[in-house]
């Protein structure tokens, strides 16, 4: 028996997230007292590190080559290890790629499967998992009642923790299947943490008046080391990329830091947002019903607030 | 093209959501119910658009009780030509690809539509699942769809990013915000709805493998602490000390 964990390597290189999942399956096995088998897909990076996070063991399928991702393919990869090496549990991230390759694997193994899960399993009565439903606005705790389960995990719902040592890298000999699908191009912003994965989070609304004021938040969220989102209003006028809009039609995040300025805190706005762990509100109007789902609030001027907002970071990083 | 976009019945964006029987059941006591967003707005009208380009015929299907058929008339007067809802609750994402398999395995499609997720449950998983069953390409959170000849041009969310593929022959994808602009039903759109073939089909397939232990809502907020706007050297000092997320 083990627990299987899928750790994603986009461009060869394994993300703060892999190491996060790496971790959750560490633990989700030695609760159940099995070994924690971790897979990587292509040609990886410094894969062994793996080992640090508490994997027992590492094995890599195609480890000369950078694959285009097909989600059918490396499905295809992830049950077949999951079966050879009688994997109770297995792993994913609930990213992009994971969202298509979660499905595609719990059908393969005839397994149960919860996505988006936001905590450890709780393994006291069967299986039970946890994640957050009616986009933010309540917690589900669902049981998995088959014998092999198949769960992603959340980004952020732990910190990734050293507890062993880096191992040597096993081959998996398993045959890829031809893609079904030809990836033509990615584009990639380079040098920005993607929203889903952000820690620190600065965003603005239509407080901002127009997308030639952006600049006052661009310099907070660079000083904090934050990644920058938006309303939906601000999306759809095209002040702000569309891949910038977090809520219940956006993004949904749940950094440890959202700042807000000049954003009401509509009800569609906060589901996606409403699980960030600290939430600061600038506004200046008082009355804003964001303030009622904030830790801290700023009434005032956006456009004063924020330039010293971001003199007071800098003071503090500089010491 | 022959499509299938599946929709699904979800609360209202603005419902108070609570729960009965032990905190085990969504209680929909005075919620207002719509078309899942995603499904709505991306997906049927993406696939009306290429069937207007293209010619062909747009199915919407759901799994659902009769009570779903208000919805389901909505989509019929967005300009879906027939639709079909197979007569049962979806009980977890599993039990609903599963029957949605099994309908297309006897109706085959050209390809299927669904929405990123469902407002609700937000699980992203019944595209992935039904790919798997037909055993079909599967591209999620498609932003875009452009017919290349006989191929298919598909750009989709990655994280912080687009990735653009192309697809040959079936394929199932889900729809998310960009591929489409919503559109509004006018009145001989819901005039015609009226007579559009609305077929029930009884279930095939109602196993399911997850059970919902329980629904908890969040701790609420203990209130906001304010802070002068003259003060912002105070306000970094409780992020770094007080709650030290910075
Ligand atoms: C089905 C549905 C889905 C939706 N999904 C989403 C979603 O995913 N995400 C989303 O964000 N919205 C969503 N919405 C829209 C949502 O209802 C709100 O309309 C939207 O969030 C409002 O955006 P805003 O706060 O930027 O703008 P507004 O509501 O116009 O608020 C602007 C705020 O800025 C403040 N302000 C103005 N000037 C200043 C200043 N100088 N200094 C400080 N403060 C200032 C104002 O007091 C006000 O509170 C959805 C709506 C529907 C119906
Ligand atoms: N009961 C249902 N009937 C038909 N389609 C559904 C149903 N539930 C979900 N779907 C489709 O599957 C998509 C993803 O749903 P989910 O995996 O539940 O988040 C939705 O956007 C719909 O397109």
């Amino acid at each position: 028996m083990s627990v299987l964990v899928y750790i994603e390597s986009p461009a060869g290189k394994i993300k703060k997230s892999g190491f996060e999942v790496a971790t959750y399956a560490a633990k989700t096995a030695k609760k159940l007292g099995v070994e924690c088998i971790a897979l990587l897909i292509g040609k990886t990076e410094d894969g062994g590190v793996l080992g640090e996070y508490g994997i027992n063991r590492i094995f890599q399928a195609a480890p000369d080559v950078l694959l285009p991702f097909d989600a059918q393919s490396w499905a295809n990869v992830i049950a077949e290890a999951a079966v050879k090496y009688h994997a109770q549990v297995t792993i994913l991230t609930h990213s992009s790629n994971g969202k298509a390759l979660t499905g595609r694997v719990a059908v393969r193994l005839q397994a149960g499967c919860v996505s988006g899960v936001n905590s450890l399993p709780d393994i006291t009565n069967g299986f039970e998992v946890t994640k957050s439903v009616f986009s933010g606005k309540a917690t589900a705790t669902y049981a998995i009642e088959s014998e092999k389960k198949v769960i992603s995990v959340m980004g952020n719902t732990l910190q990734p923790e050293i507890v062993g040592h880096h191992l040597a890298i096993e081959t998996l000999s398993i045959p890829m299947p031809t893609p079904s699908i030809r990836v033509i191009s990615t584009q990639t912003a380079a040098g920005i943490v993607p929203l889903p994965e952000a820690e620190l989070v600065v965003s603005a609304g239509r407080g901002m008046k127009g997308p030639e004021n952006w600049g006052i938040i661009e310099e907070l969220a660079s000083a904090l080391g934050a990644t920058t989102a938006c309303s939906r209003p601000v999306a759809d006028a095209g002040w702000r990329p569309h891949h910038e809009h977090v809520g219940q039609t956006g993004v949904a995040i749940r950094p440890n830091l959202y700042i807000a300025a000049g954003i009401s805190g509509a009800i569609q706005h906060l589901a996606g947002v409403n699980n960030s762990k600290v939430i600061v509100v600038i506004n200046k109007d008082a009355e804003a019903p964001f303030f009622k789902a904030a830790d801290y609030g700023i009434v005032g001027d956006l456009f004063e607030v924020v330039p010293k907002l971001t003199a007071a970071v800098k003071k503090y990083k500089h010491g | 093209m022959n499509l299938l976009v599946c929709i699904s019945k979800t609360p209202d964006t603005t419902s108070k959501i609570s729960f009965k029987n032990n905190d085990t059941e969504f209680n929909s006591d005075g919620v207002s119910f719509i078309l899942n967003p995603y499904d709505e707005w991306y997906a049927l009208v993406r696939a009306l658009e290429l069937v207007e380009t293209e010619g062909g015929k747009v199915t919407v299907l759901n799994m659902g009780n009769v009570s779903n058929d208000i919805v389901i008339r909505k989509a019929l007067a967005l300009g879906a030509d027939e639709a079909v809802r197979i007569d049962g609750e979806p009980t977890d994402a599993y039990s609903v690809a599963a029957n949605i398999a099994s309908y297309v395995q006897s109706n085959p499609m050209d390809a299927i539509f669904l929405g990123k997720e469902t407002i609700d449950f937000n699980g992203a998983e019944v595209g992935a699942m039904l790919a798997e069953m037909l055993a079909l390409p599967y591209i999620s959170f498609v932003t875009k769809l452009e017919k290349n000849g006989t191929n298919v041009l598909i750009t989709r969310e990655i994280e912080g990013g687009t990735e653009t593929c192309e697809v040959e022959g079936p394929f199932v994808l889900s729809a998310a915000k960009g591929l489409a602009e919503q559109r509004i039903p006018n009145m001989k759109g819901i005039m015609m709805a009226k007579s559009k073939p609305l077929h029930v089909i009884p279930v095939v397939n109602g196993q399911s493998r997850v059970r919902t232990v329980r629904f908890t809502l969040p701790a609420a907020k203990t209130g906001v602490k304010l802070i002068s706007p003259e003060n912002m050297d105070e306000l970094v000092r409780l992020l770094h000390e007080e709650v030290k997320v910075i």
